[in-house]
């Protein structure tokens, strides 16, 4: 048995990626059993993320400050934006710690599906930053997918006109992987990019 | 329990949940027909589940009326050969678009399926596509009933000198027929009518043609436009279209 205060916390909680309806009133019960060392702290860490983070105006990354920390930081390269889909991708970008440049999140990309055309992307707003700032070179960091790439060829025509570098990130041989567990799209598209060996 | 096997081209897909997703399916013998995708918002379904894929697909519900869903297998994954050609992957993304938008659920058209599967194989290889894409369209207009009579002229019957089709009828016009109305019909590229090969304006024209017919007949009536990955491609085709025009004359 359980009560509607319970009843309503377990749904909602079911509504999180990763979440269904038995793990969620795990959740609950361990929220309630746990009422000072994890229930109120979650509560309050709640509240303070919803009062205090907002998307950046500039880049459209999540941060309690606007601009956001990447944006505000001189140590970076300001010439360079890495141009993703979401904020979960900048994020996996900024866990390689192999890019020190600027970031440009879209919050999509260009699907006939959904009806997503360029208005509802933020790439005029991504233009005129390239154009304001002074920058050197965009690197598309879009998905390897049918409309991740269709996102990134309309963005490399509107700025064929502009003094910008336009690159993409390489798509192939995840490192780890075996060729006989890879499936052949992966490995054409490997096989097209593939290098010179350097001795 | 239902079940069938048929080979498919993946028209569109959509996340369902978090791991899962629904596939819209040209298939052979089944004509477009959706399921669901257990997984396919994963990783290992993720590449398969792009437009243009030819699948192997296993359909099965317990009752026919049920979504259902599919087993695939790959057969050849052609949306990886296209992503680094802008012109190439909107033709394949337009042509998926338009039937998967065009298309009733469960209405076998084998003939449109060989003709999609003839566009994806000249799309990914070296031989002429994009006569195979206004070819492609007008199959699908033709497939739906609205097929265009562009064998001899509506107004004289004659079977040669044919330039032009008219808005109205989607028949057939001669050069000497149109006369002062020439302006208000649209242009019949040769290569439709004659054995020639098309030339890019003969292309745009063979698309402003279809297009023309698509959207009166199947997006019109239903109050819905083209779908933007057609438009997408049809604008890229025209972009290019002017880009050799203005070259052209710099070079004069």
């Amino acid at each position: 048995m359980s009560t509607a205060e319970i009843d309503q916390l377990a749904r909602l909680l079911a509504k999180l990626p990763g979440l269904g309806a038995r793990s969620s009133r795990r959740a609950v019960l361990a929220l309630l059993k746990r009422r000072e060392t994890l229930g109120e702290p979650l509560v309050r860490a709640l509240r303070e993320a919803f009062d205090k983070v907002r998307a950046c105006g500039v880049c459209g990354n999540l941060d309690s400050i606007d601009p956001c920390g990447i944006c505000a930081s001189q140590r970076r390269d300001r010439q360079t934006i890495l141009v993703c889909e979401e904020v979960e991708d900048l994020w996996a970008m900024e866990r390689a710690q192999s890019y020190g440049g600027l970031y440009h999140v879209l919050g999509g990309k260009l699907s006939a599906i959904d009806a997503v055309g360029p208005e509802d992307l933020g790439i005029d707003r991504l233009m005129a930053r390239i154009q304001a700032d002074d920058v050197k070179e965009v690197i598309l960091a879009l998905g390897a997918t049918v409309d991740g790439q269709t996102t990134a060829h309309y963005i490399a025509e509107r700025l064929a006109g502009l003094a910008v570098n336009v690159s993409r990130l390489g798509h192939g041989v995840p490192v780890g992987g075996e060729l006989n567990y890879l499936d052949e799209g992966t490995l054409q598209a490997a096989l097209r990019a593939r290098q010179k060996l350097t001795l | 329990m239902i079940e069938w096997r048929d080979e498919g081209i993946v028209l569109s897909s959509r996340r369902h949940g978090e791991n899962d997703a629904i596939l819209a399916l040209m298939t052979f013998e089944h004509g477009r027909h959706m399921g669901l995708v257990r997984g396919g918002g994963g990783r290992r379904l993720g590449p398969l589940l792009q437009a243009g894929n030819r699948l192997e697909a296993v359909w099965k519900a317990r009752i026919v009326d049920h979504l259902g869903h599919f087993a695939l297998e790959p057969v050849r994954l052609y949306a990886a050969g296209l992503l680094d050609d802008p012109l190439r992957l909107a033709a394949a993304a337009g042509a998926c678009a338009m039937v998967d938008e065009a298309l009733p659920e469960r209405d076998p058209h084998p003939r449109l399926f060989a003709a999609l599967l003839t566009l994806l194989e000249r799309l990914t290889g070296d031989a002429a596509w994009p006569e195979a894409y206004v070819r492609f369209e007008l199959l699908l207009l033709a497939e739906l009933g609205f097929g265009l009579e562009l064998d001899v002229c509506a107004v004289t019957g004659e079977s040669e000198g044919l330039a032009f089709v008219s808005p109205r009828t989607g028949k057939a016009v001669t050069m000497a027929a149109a006369g002062t109305y020439a302006d208000r019909l649209l242009r019949l590229p040769s290569f439709l009518v004659l054995p020639v090969p098309a030339d890019r304006q003969g292309i745009a024209d063979g698309l402003r043609l279809a297009g023309f017919f698509l959207d009166r007949h199947i997006v019109g009536p239903v109050d819905k436009p083209l779908p933007l990955a057609r438009d997408r491609f049809v604008s890229l085709w025209q972009a290019r279209l002017d880009a050799t025009d203005d070259a052209r004359e710099d070079g004069a």
